[in-house]
């Protein structure tokens, strides 16, 4: 019984106690993040550049604007239900509560793009998440930057295009969909079923089971209908399995294409000389050093509290979780213009993050020029940029073989309206007027 | 001394089948009754902590709450009827999704109707994957249910017309309104999800007592003799896997609907059922007050360890709490069940004998 009287206490203690954030700080960054668990060789680097970057600002800079950087980590385990666990614990900690969400998984996303609204917590989700969220009208509180998988989706058709010698080219052609079968892998085909009706190309969806160690079959089916292209919406352990189908049944490697999620290092690299040749498309940035990485090096790396390997610093997901974090701070940093320099409220954040603007000068002032193009988030347009590139896995590292290339609005635009206003309804949200947003 | 029951005699019948004989359990039962129902609400509304928060609402009673409804619907079937089975996240599915149905394509229907609808439809599947019982048993009926799991994650994923032909194949629900009342805030779902419990609880209570429940435990207890009683295995085996299956179904459309509000066929994988199967073994077959125990221990426990060591203002990194939680947890479950085979509710049994002759043990 004793053991239980302990166990009782311990709830208690672990109950009443708020568990103080990491760093000392006034402006809390909550992190959800997966260590562990199916994904977390996608995920562990992907929260080490998160917290490199927020340490850089604390370290370089004192914080934003003098304000300091609280933060604390969850973990998810990417599982929804734990995702949600998290965000209840974190939402409210420090002096102003949660500034922004980055649920990092599609499931934990829905799950909280149901909830965050009402807690006023703005969420940003960096390249994935809902597609129509973009659509501020009605998604007042996401923003999916610089990315959705919609534009992912024409962004590889295009491509694809300008391999077979322009669209015309492409009717007749046939393309495989091999994607994860869950929220993930499934939501770009609408864009992927309307650009095939569009151009005439044959597209073949091909589920694979979660978490996609299981792809014979699949790949069985490829080599019988001999398509054109592959493209490739797997996560983690998914995609250097895919790859080393693809090299049992021959299938050439440069004829699959991936998305950005699945084209980092942890997606090839245990595939070994199979990966050689294999493309994907870029969340704009790719692999690579800046000036920022220098300074991450120099004022976080040197001092000890950096939890990155060497090589790991550069490379597409650490980039990206480096990315995420500083577009999260650009974010603060032009709320407290308005505002005023003192820790914000979520609600206070999500202004920053509508009216967030980086141009060509603060790119390089912030030390990551040629990682993105300069973009400008509004009311209306959460997303703020439609471009991507394409890149090619050489064995050892990412190398960039596209120009970059634009999504095609005309047939993205009304989608996302149509599928904003819908959810809209269902949920009977009154749309804003994004005219008369200040 | 404190647990006697010297001088309770009874008179009656009735005061003799009563839920709790003992004046002492009543006496608790409504302490416990009142704690939950204006005890906790009130906190809140005073805002003591840690009531004051949303989190304890939110994230620790509703979902506590949901399993333990979902454990005490798998321990009906396994731990009362002795019939295996795997697919408990399959029949919260159903009824997860055969609410999300109901509620949105019936827009005028409460929410609340659309929930027990969703648990009416768990009935009816359970009922089906439930004839294989009749022939089956065992390590086999287990392999039979794990087919149901298989095939509602394949169907909730790729028919569409079960996700209404969401893109993406995640569903929202709609907002919980019942009969007018909107629950929105963290208090007003909890005593939602906390009322919907008990009622359930009181009627599975009251089952296992009576003339089925008794078939049940025949049943359980060894199925030839049982027949040779009088009692139809048909009828037993097929009741058990009906009401089983729709306080899953209500535990799946509530864990759905209140607990995440958006939710894909993988929240209901093969991991939630054997989840909901741990509950049940560790808190105690055949034992209603297990259900609960057993939910605290599985939910509850890793959620206190990945936080204690932070309230400790130990600076252990997530990944290391996260893998020392799931070594705890593992090892804690081999203890318990090597101390206490029975569950944690033969724990409370054994403590309420000690408390009897406490504090002169002979």
């Amino acid at each position: 019984m004793k053991k239980l009287y302990l166990v009782g206490l311990a709830a208690a203690l672990a109950f009443s106690v708020d568990s103080p954030a990491r760093a000392d700080g006034d402006q809390f960054i909550p992190i959800l993040s997966y260590r562990t668990g199916p994904y977390a060789p996608n995920g562990i680097p992907y929260a080490n550049g998160f917290v490199d970057y927020l340490e850089l600002v604390n370290r370089r800079d004192g914080g934003v604007n003098g304000i300091k950087l609280a933060f604390e980590e969850c973990e998810t385990g990417y599982a929804t239900d734990r995702g949600v666990e998290c965000y209840e614990r974190l939402k409210g900690k420090g002096p102003t509560g949660a500034s922004f969400f980055n649920p990092l998984s599609t499931g934990i996303t829905f799950a909280l793009t149901e909830k965050a609204p009402a807690d006023k917590i703005p969420l940003i989700t960096f390249g994935y998440g809902r597609s129509e969220s973009r659509d501020g009208s009605v998604f007042r509180w996401s923003f999916p930057l610089l990315g959705t998988y919609w534009t992912a989706a024409d962004v590889i058709v295009q491509y694809i295009a300008s391999q077979v010698g322009g669209v015309e080219a492409l009717r007749g052609k046939k393309i495989v969909h091999l994607y994860l079968d869950s929220p993930y892998g499934k939501e770009p085909l609408p864009v992927l079923e309307a650009k095939a009706a569009k151009y005439g190309f044959s597209l073949t969806p091909m589920p694979v089971t979660a978490p996609g160690l299981e792809q014979k079959s699949q790949w069985l089916q490829i080599r019988q209908s001999k398509p054109d292209f592959v493209i490739l919406w797997g996560y983690g352990v998914m995609d250097p399995t895919a790859m080393q189908e693809a090299a049992a049944v021959n299938f050439p490697r440069d004829r699959i294409i991936g998305n950005w999620w699945a084209g980092a290092e942890p997606d090839v690299a245990p595939a070994g000389e199979q990966g050689i040749g294999y493309k994907a498309v870029m969340l704009q940035h790719g692999a690579g050093r800046g000036k920022v990485h220098a300074d991450v090096e120099k004022y976080v790396v040197t001092a000890g509290v950096s939890r990155s390997k060497p090589e790991e610093i550069g490379q597409v997901l650490y980039n990206r979780g480096l990315l995420n974090a500083m577009l999260g701070v650009e974010a603060i940093r032009t709320a407290q213009a308005k505002f005023g320099k003192r820790p914000l409220t979520g609600e206070e954040v999500r202004w920053g993050i509508e009216n967030l603007k980086l141009d060509e000068s603060r790119i390089a002032a912030l030390g990551i020029e040629g990682m993105i193009r300069p973009f400008q988030i509004s009311c209306a347009d959460h997303q703020g940029a439609g471009l991507s590139r394409v890149q090619q896995w050489d064995g050892k590292t990412w190398k960039v073989v596209s120009d970059w290339i634009q999504a095609d609005e005309s047939l993205l635009a009304p989608m996302v309206k149509a599928a904003a206003q819908k959810y809209g309804a269902d949920k009977s949200i009154p749309a804003f007027d994004c005219t008369k947003a200040q | 001394m404190i647990y006697s029951d010297e001088g309770q005699l009874k008179t009656t019948y009735a005061a003799d089948m009563v839920i709790f004989p003992l004046a002492q359990d009543r006496t608790l039962f409504a302490i416990l009754m009142l704690l939950a129902f204006v005890g906790i609400p009130a906190l809140a509304l005073a805002g003591i902590p840690p009531f004051h928060a949303d989190y304890i609402f939110k994230a620790i009673l509703t979902p506590f709450l949901i399993l333990s409804l979902a454990a005490l619907g798998l321990n009906i079937l396994v731990g009362y009827c002795g019939q295996i089975s795997l697919g408990a996240g399959a029949f919260m599915a159903v009824g997860a999704y055969a609410a999300f149905n109901f509620a949105s394509r019936i827009p005028e229907l409460p929410v609340l109707i659309a929930i027990l609808l969703g648990g009416g439809v768990a009935a009816a599947v359970g009922v089906c994957f439930g004839v294989p019982s009749l022939r089956i048993k065992g390590l086999y009926l287990a392999v039979a249910t794990l087919a149901a799991q298989f095939f509602f994650d394949w169907l909730f994923l790729r028919v569409r017309w079960f996700t209404q032909d969401s893109p993406s194949g995640s569903v929202s629900a709609p907002k919980l309104n019942v009969f007018g009342w909107h629950a929105d805030s963290a208090v007003e779902r909890y005593l939602l999800v906390l009322s919907i419990i008990v009622v359930l609880a009181a009627l599975a209570k009251n089952l296992v007592r009576s003339d089925i429940g008794r078939q049940w435990m025949a049943v359980r207890d060894m199925d030839l003799a049982a027949e040779i009683i009088g009692i139809r295995p048909v009828r037993a085996k097929l009741t058990a896997f009906a009401v089983s299956s729709f306080i899953i179904g209500v535990a799946g459309a509530l864990w759905a609907f209140v607990n995440l509000g958006s939710w894909e066929p993988s929240t209901f994988s093969i991991d939630r059922s054997l989840q909901i199967l741990f509950m049940v073994i560790v808190g105690g077959l055949g034992s209603i007050l297990g259900c609960f125990l057993g939910a605290a221990f599985v939910l509850l426990l890793p959620i206190m360890l990945d936080i204690v060591p932070g309230a400790l203002g130990m600076p252990l990194s997530t990944d290391t709490v996260s893998n020392m939680t799931m070594f705890l947890f593992g090892a804690l479950i081999v203890f318990f069940l090597v101390v206490e085979p029975h569950g944690l509710a033969r724990l409370w049994v054994i403590l309420k004998e000690k408390l009897k002759i406490w504090p002169f043990p002979y």
